[in-house]
């Protein structure tokens, strides 16, 4: 059975002038102990998608309609209450920046504690003990000493691991980490998704990784899903994706990589840059930046269609699918 | 914390040194001394006897370095009105400004952090905007102005309360008079220190809601909710102790502001305290009093700062005060 179940889910946001939508008819659902990478530009909707979730999406941000189901059980009818039992303890969050998550003016270890005893009657004795453990698992150098300790006192990577600690200590189903290596420095950022993974694969704890960082995708991720203006427009097994991308923006990602250029040559680009969430261009959104563009692309959404390789929605890989096969018009 | 205090007292000189200097100005500056003492019936040349005498033709720097002398012994100068030393006359004074000060306080403290807390967590709420709007109004009318109100309301039509003085006070430890610890010193107390109080209260109403606000919107509160905690645990722990720290140093320095209210109150109520005396001396002309008065006033400021900051370096454990000393 799967473990969560994302279907048809759409996000909007109330403002003064009118509802603007953020996430238009996402699907996608994850198994127990996957790892799926979420990746796109900045405002393509990774990080709301990862706190609609939880219902955590800020003010004025609403679930407009769609359904999330965990285990079967829909999260979108749930209560404030019974959502809370939901967050921290089945679902567990890990935030961008390590230096703004932890309250600077509450210590480590009552952070910690703080976790475990909101969702169990563990006593504050045996949570110590197992907020010790994890500091230990997570590889902080003497735990005991840092337990006491409060946030400014540990290096961004140091807190970055006590947050991946917190976010394992009730051994959630789900971790949803929200671009945590960015805020980091580049030689930590290794070390940090190494630490994310085992635990990931030690406790069998499934992964949304939510990055613009490919390099970081490849070597965490199984199943990589890549978003544009608030959509999916292709999803599919890691590898293939990054050896293999069908939909244009994918291709276009890949090739702005700086390792896809030759020395002395200009880095790749993709013309233009995304269009903000209140004028989202007709059809395809990204059409009007897009060298395969037709006229059928400003006019009407493409549908998702599998390629073989991976789920895409463009009309130029339909196009190319349907020349190929003889008699399955798709 | 040791070096912290030192650095502090050190401070607590060079500020205490400037007010001393001011006060002397003033009270060099206030009119004719010689003429005060002597009265009219003395001719100009025994009044420049007396002068010669009392040291008036010294230099400015020479009279106030013996000011300064005899100020940190303890001697501030007689009262031409009291004729006593005008320290004591202050100190006499002490304890019903600070039991004044201290209710006022205990009411802010009691009113203004759970009201502000409340508008922060529901801003739309019916009794949130009636809050936020009376506070305008409380900022903007002036003390006098409630102190008479209500003294008018509650003293003289409905007489719920006596209007003057501070009743029936008990002496404790031998030199502290105290109104706390009878029960028409206590009747006396409330008017007095609820319009003081009123005085201070929105603004610090206003403050509270504005950084709870802000604190709500930041990461680590967004991110106590993704880890499921209880609401009141993330509303009193989290985010209030985040709200506490710029509440508390301008607290401090609103103690300022709180002695010079002082004044105004105890003049409306006929408090029987140190800001009332300041008052008279200011109209009798009584320097010595009056300096002495801006000194103990100062030398409360820097106290009450010294243990502001202590608290906070309690509070915020980014601020080390033993290793840094501030």
């Amino acid at each position: 059975m799967t473990l969560l179940d994302v279907r048809n889910l759409n996000v909007c946001f109330g403002l003064k002038s009118g509802v603007m939508q953020a996430l238009y008819d996402v699907s996608f659902s994850l198994e127990r102990g996957e790892r799926v990478a979420l990746v796109g530009e900045s405002g393509a909707g990774k990080s709301i998608l990862g706190f609609s979730i939880v219902n955590l999406i800020s003010k004025p941000g609403f679930i407009e309609s769609g359904s999330i189901k965990l285990d079967g059980k829909e999260l979108t009818q749930l209560s404030h209450r019974q959502l809370r039992h939901v967050r921290g303890k089945r679902i567990a969050m890990i935030f961008q920046d390590p230096m703004m998550t932890l309250n600077p003016v509450i210590s480590v270890g009552v952070q910690m504690v703080e976790a475990i005893r909101s969702h169990t009657t563990m006593s504050k004795k045996d949570a110590k003990k197992i907020a010790i453990d994890r500091l230990a698992q997570v590889q902080i150098p003497s735990p005991e000493l840092r337990f006491d300790q409060f946030p400014h006192e540990l290096s961004g990577g140091m807190r970055q691991r006590v947050i991946i600690a917190i976010a394992m200590i009730l051994n959630p189903d789900i971790i949803i980490a929200d671009e945590p290596t960015t805020a980091l420095d580049v030689t930590i950022q290794a070390e940090i998704l190494e630490l994310l993974k085992h635990m990931c694969e030690v406790c069998n704890v499934a992964l949304i990784l939510i990055t613009h960082d490919l390099g970081v995708v490849s070597r965490v991720a199984e199943r990589t899903m890549v978003m544009y203006a608030g959509r999916i427009v292709e999803e599919g097994p890691t590898l293939e994706i990054i050896n293999d991308p069908q939909h244009p923006y994918t291709q276009g990602l890949l090739s702005a990589l700086p390792q896809m250029a030759l020395p002395g040559q200009r880095l790749n680009q993709i013309t233009g840059s995304m269009p903000s969430l209140m004028n989202r261009p007709s059809g395809c959104a990204f059409h009007p930046r897009c060298k395969y563009a037709t006229e059928k692309c400003s006019v009407e959404q493409p549908g998702y269609i599998y390629s073989g390789i991976s789920t895409v929605a463009c009309y130029m890989v339909e196009d190319m699918l349907s020349e190929f096969s003889e008699y399955d018009e798709v | 914390m040791l070096i912290f205090l030192l650095r502090r007292l050190l401070q607590a000189c060079v500020v205490m040194t400037v007010i001393s200097i001011i006060s002397f100005v003033i009270q060099d500056s206030l009119g004719d001394p010689v003429r005060q003492m002597v009265g009219q019936s003395v001719s100009p040349a025994e009044i420049e006897q007396i002068r010669q005498e009392q040291g008036f033709n010294d230099t400015k720097f020479e009279q106030y370095t013996r000011y300064a002398k005899n100020v940190l012994q303890g001697d501030f100068g007689t009262s031409y009105f009291y004729k006593e030393p005008a320290l004591d006359v202050i100190l006499k004074k002490l304890p019903a400004t600070f039991e004044l000060a201290f209710s006022a306080i205990i009411i802010i403290i009691m009113v203004s952090i759970p009201c502000g807390i409340f508008a922060a967590i529901r801003p739309k709420n019916i009794l949130a905007r009636f809050l936020m709007f009376s506070s305008t109004i409380g900022l903007s009318v002036p003390i006098f102005i409630v102190g008479i109100f209500l003294l008018y309301t509650f003293s003289i039509e409905l007489q719920w309360t006596p209007s003057f003085g501070r009743g029936d006070t008990v002496l404790v430890f031998g030199i502290w008079e105290t109104g706390f610890l009878t029960l028409d010193g206590l009747s006396h107390l409330i008017l007095p220190s609820f319009s003081l109080a009123i005085a201070l209260l929105p603004m610090f109403v206003r403050l509270i809601r504005s950084e709870m606000l802000e604190v709500l919107h930041s990461e680590y509160v967004k991110y106590a909710w993704a880890k499921g905690l209880s609401p009141a645990r993330i509303y009193f722990v989290h985010a209030f102790k985040n709200t506490m720290l710029p509440i508390i140093t301008i607290g401090g320095i609103q103690v300022g502001t709180l002695v010079a209210y002082t004044i105004l109150t105890e003049t409306i109520f006929q408090w029987p305290g140190m800001g009332s005396l300041f008052l008279d001396a200011v109209n009798r002309v009584d320097s010595p009093l009056i300096s002495a008065y801006l000194i103990v006033v100062g030398a409360i400021f820097v106290i009450s700062n010294t243990l502001v900051d202590l608290i906070y370096g309690y509070i915020n454990p980014t601020v080390k005060l033993a290793s840094h000393g501030l």
